[in-house]
């Protein structure tokens, strides 16, 4: 042969390659994510600098000040519910939208599952949309018919249902509806896909043993459906709590959640190191959920 | 920089490949080795706690020209040998070479060997042409060139009304044929396939049976073929190697692989077989006579020394008992304690003494051979020169 | 007929009038929205007839044009250089014998998932300005990258999984280089996650607010950033008309990734 073979080993060795790959989308994602959320964590140690920034003293005044107020005269720790009020009040908006989207999107889910073809692909299609459309266009369209003047009030008053206008837009009420609004095809569209793996056999195998509709739905379909029940829980659940905008537009700026509370920290306030500690808070009750979720499929996949 | 490849045709001073087409291969010297490995091994994982030792010291030769299948259980390691051949996995240590060349580190794009693969690997986003052109256009051949090889493959597969279809709209049995026809189309030294009929239902396969072995004929490629089917590598095979656990068990045609089975797992592995312990009580040249328990004495050919005493197994197939009322010829008496009807052939499951027994007669009961029930007490003997002595 | 029809046994009274509910609720605000946008009088509540004039407006103002310039700039972008990294990671994830040190790469590249997107803004916030980058269209185009690499991998790396292994090898028997290989055989099957990776990137990019809102610093507007400060001064026609087409933008691209997904499915 005129030309040496050519030896597999004369090749870029596999590894190299795959390396240089792999490294530059984790560097970009470990450079400007995972360090920066380092630095927010050294910062929620450190003390807050008069405008804005941080002193380079350790304290755990960040943490303290979410339970406690410094007096500023004896320096004494008083206990102050204030804060602690509103991370109560995003976990329990939070918890609010999501069982209220489990009692929408469970039957929404199933009827899609159970039709034809057709009709499947359009409703998918019909809760898609509102999936990827602008998150920010969708708070505003849920204000503009919640306001006083809004066409919900104009027609309950056209109708001579109500004399004045109720207040359905910057309260809580209007959070709830926001969050539900925000993330409720969040809840259907995994319930669907679960669904629609769901061996209906089972539910003829119910019937079969004398099961009335009713127990067939909440003793055989419920249960086989438990792990997408719970994935698509977290799914509303997660962006909920730490949400900026429902709570922001919907709630007027009176009623805030933690999400606000860290973003005003860092913009008005500006008390950075509180603004670090409470989204080390809030990023530790996200990636425990998110761990106790991904331990669970796990074992049930284990199982399988 | 000009890739080194030995190309399927290289072009041997004075040889007549280069007016070589589809079809007129040359005919080498019916005992020119197409491909050897020797002291081949391959471990997977080696190093860590998962090795695995897939082939262990294997030594074989295929000649040129012939249609050979690597036969064995699952697991056995046909597989991997047929992918060291193909390129596609590194060998531990040993050589393999290919028409005299070693290829033992040659990428698979190197050699001048195609592959037909299990579940066919054909380029879904391609047509039946494109697939088949694929090959010839890497190999840089002249436009014209594969135009005509590509008619002329599609022709030979039978699959011209096909050619610009994609793969995802065909059977099962034309991607079948569109895989063979991609991977003659280069023309290469050696086609590899890799168990290519097992994704076939049962008609088909038979169907395809015979067209591979006819195709082998006419392009007279040799065809080194995958599979764990016995009655398909008897059916189709110049000679069969039997693998089992990493290791050769035997290799020669399909009636020495049949008839003369050298090992227990041979004997039990191509057919079905009864195997006997039995022990040597005399031995004299080239026949020995063997006590088996609970039976009378029997004489067998057999090729290898044997001490007196020593154990042996018995291997002797089912349709080679006679069954008999009377004693006649018998050599023992057993109990028929299941028949099983087959359509052709009745199966008889026989108890005696300790052994289990499987006989088989053709449409038992007709042409003279009597029938049985369950519960009958049948006298068994065995057919002249039926009875193969393997070492234990 | 005397005997009531048998009903299909899969069904339960009732739930397909919540599921129309349902589309209702999600739909009613954005056909209002949209209804109103088109409303000829100032006010945003009384229906005066139809007319296009909000959409003069918004067309018209050159500070909506610049930050939807920019909005489209930085998705293209962010998108374009997400999907390419994703690629690389893909390839290098999927495919590959040994299975060690896979698990920690996925939990890497899809971390920007899991973080919450309020901390995610702080969290860069506070490293651009620790390391001494300018807030601006850089920082922003940064950010967008980050959080757009998981919604370019998913689907690329599904798509390489979902593909048949043999393949490139079936190309290296037929005499291709691996760098052919690539090109002829893997680059044109990825086609349809490629697709559709950009697609969830740029639609990603385009939608975020939080995080762009946080890292732009005084300068640099996105189209989000804009129609956010138009409402600080209530509501007007001109944030149903720039609302109207930011939906018409979403829904088009929904619309066009799903036929890619159902031509992707064909092949």
């Amino acid at each position: 042969m005129s030309a040496r073979p050519l030896a597999l080993s004369s090749r870029i060795p596999p590894g190299l390659a795959r390396a240089g790959l792999l490294w530059p989308s984790l560097a970009i994602i470990l450079l400007f994510m995972v360090a920066p959320i380092g630095i927010m964590f050294t910062y929620s140690f450190l003390t807050a600098a008069p405008y804005g920034g941080v002193e380079w003293t350790f304290s755990g005044a960040a943490y303290t000040e979410i339970l406690f107020e410094r007096d500023f005269l004896d320096d004494s720790l008083a206990f102050t519910p204030d804060y602690l009020i509103i991370v109560a009040r995003s976990v329990f908006q939070a918890a609010i939208a999501t069982v209220l989207c489990l009692l929408i999107s469970v039957p929404t889910a199933y009827y899609i599952a159970t039709r034809s073809d057709r009709a499947k692909n359009i409703w998918l299609f019909l809760i898609t949309i509102p999936y990827w459309v602008n998150l920010l266009i969708r708070t505003i369209a849920l204000l503009f018919v919640l306001r006083g003047d809004g066409p919900v009030n104009s027609a309950l008053i056209d109708l001579g249902l109500i004399s004045q206008p109720l207040p359905l837009s910057y309260n809580g009420f209007a959070i709830s509806l926001g969050l539900i609004y925000s993330f409720l095809p969040f809840m259907v569209l995994p319930l669907y896909s679960a669904f629609e793996r769901f061996d209906f056999r089972l539910l003829d195998a119910a019937y079969d043993l004398y099961a009335s509709r009713r127990v067939a739905f909440f003793r055989i379909v419920l249960p086989v459906m438990r792990p997408g029940l719970i994935a698509g829980s977290l799914l509303v659940f997660i962006p909920s709590i730490g949400s900026y905008l429902a709570p922001d537009i919907l709630g007027g700026g009176k009623t805030l959640m933690i999400g606000n509370l860290i973003g005003t920290q860092f913009q008005a306030a500006r008390n950075w190191p509180f603004g670090a500690a409470l989204s080390m808070i809030l990023l530790t009750i996200t990636l425990i959920v998110l761990l106790w979720l991904a331990r669970r499929a796990a074992r049930q996949q284990q199982l399988n | 920089m000009q890739r080194a490849v030995i190309h399927p045709h290289p072009i041997p001073p004075g040889s007549i490949s280069q007016t070589m087409a589809a079809g007129q291969n040359p005919v080498p010297h019916p005992h020119t080795v197409a491909t050897e490995v020797r002291n081949l091994c391959k471990i997977y994982n080696a190093g860590t706690s998962r090795a695995h030792e897939a082939l262990k010291d294997f030594n074989l030769a295929i000649r040129a020209n012939e249609f050979f299948t690597l036969l064995g259980p699952s697991g056995c390691g046909k597989t991997t040998l047929l992918r060291i051949l193909g390129g596609f996995e590194p060998l531990t240590s040993g050589i393999c070479r290919i028409f005299g060349d070693d290829v033992s580190v040659l990428p698979p794009e190197a050699r001048p060997v195609n592959t037909v693969f299990q579940q066919y690997a054909l380029f879904p986003h391609m047509t039946v042409r494109s697939n088949i052109a694929f090959g010839l256009e890497m190999l840089g051949k002249p436009r014209a060139e594969i135009e005509r090889t590509v008619e002329k493959m599609l022709d030979l597969v039978h699959m011209t009304e096909y050619a610009d279809r994609k793969p995802d709209t065909m059977s099962g049995g034309q991607r079948q044929r569109v895989a063979l026809a991609r991977a003659l189309a280069p023309q290469p030294k050696l086609l590899l396939l890799d168990e290519p009929l097992s994704a076939l239902d049962l008609k088909l396969r038979q169907k395809m049976r015979l067209e591979l072995k006819s195709l082998q004929r006419e392009t007279g490629i040799t065809f080194v073929f995958v599979t764990h089917d016995q009655e398909e590598a008897l059916a189709m095979s110049d000679r069969v190697a039997v693998i089992s656990n990493g290791c050769l068990q035997q290799v020669g045609t399909p009636e020495d692989i049949y008839e003369q089975p050298q090992s227990r797992f041979v004997a039990d592995f191509i057919g079905e077989s009864n195997l006997i312990d039995a022990r040597v009580a005399r031995f004299s040249g080239c026949e020995a006579i063997l006590d088996i328990a609970g039976f009378d004495q029997v004489h067998a050919d057999v090729a290898q020394d044997l001490a007196h005493g020593q154990p042996v197994s018995l291997s002797i197939r089912p349709e080679r008992l006679v069954l008999s009322a009377g004693e006649g010829e018998g050599r023992g008496l057993a109990t028929v304690f299941d028949r099983t009807y087959l359509g052709n052939a009745v199966e008889y499951h026989l108890r005696a003494g300790d052994h289990a027994l499987t006989a088989r007669s053709p449409r038992g009961g007709l042409r003279g051979r009597q029938d049985f029930a369950p519960g009958d007490t049948v006298h068994i003997a065995f057919e002249p020169g039926s009875i193969k002595v393997l070492l234990s | 007929m005397s005997t009531a029809r048998m009903r299909d046994l899969r069904t339960f009274s009732g739930f397909g009038l919540l599921s129309v509910g349902c589309a209702v609720f999600l739909y009613a605000p954005i056909v209002f929205l949209t209804l109103y946008s088109f409303n000829d009088g100032r006010s945003v509540s009384q229906w005066t007839g139809f007319s296009f004039r909000w959409y003069q407006t918004v067309f018209a103002n050159q500070n909506i044009q610049t930050a939807a310039v920019n909005s489209l700039l930085i998705a293209v972008t962010a998108a374009t250089i997400a999907t390419v990294l994703a690629l690389g990671a893909a390839i290098a994830t999927v495919n590959r014998r040994s299975k060690s040190g896979g698990e920690g790469a996925y939990v890497v590249l899809t971390f920007p998932l899991m973080v919450p997107e309020i901390v995610t803004a702080v969290a860069s916030l506070v490293f651009f300005v620790a390391v001494g980058i300018s807030l601006g269209f850089v920082t922003i185009l940064l950010a967008h990258i980050v959080f757009c690499i998981p919604f370019a991998y998913l689907p690329i790396k599904a798509r390489l999984e979902g593909m048949d292994e043999t393949l490139p090898s079936a190309a290296a028997d037929l005499y291709a280089s691996p760098a052919k290989a690539f090109v002829r055989i893997t680059l044109p099957l990825l086609v349809p996650g490629l697709l559709s990776g950009w697609l969830l990137a740029f639609i990603i990019s385009l939608d975020d607010f939080i995080i762009t809102a946080l890292v732009a610093g005084p300068g640099a507007t996105t189209l989000p950033l804009h129609i956010y400060g138009m409402l600080r001064l209530g509501m007007t026609p001109e944030v149903n008309a720039i609302s109207t087409l930011m939906l018409a933008a979403s829904t088009a691209l929904v619309l066009l990734s799903g036929l890619l997904g159902q031509a992707g499915r064909k092949h």
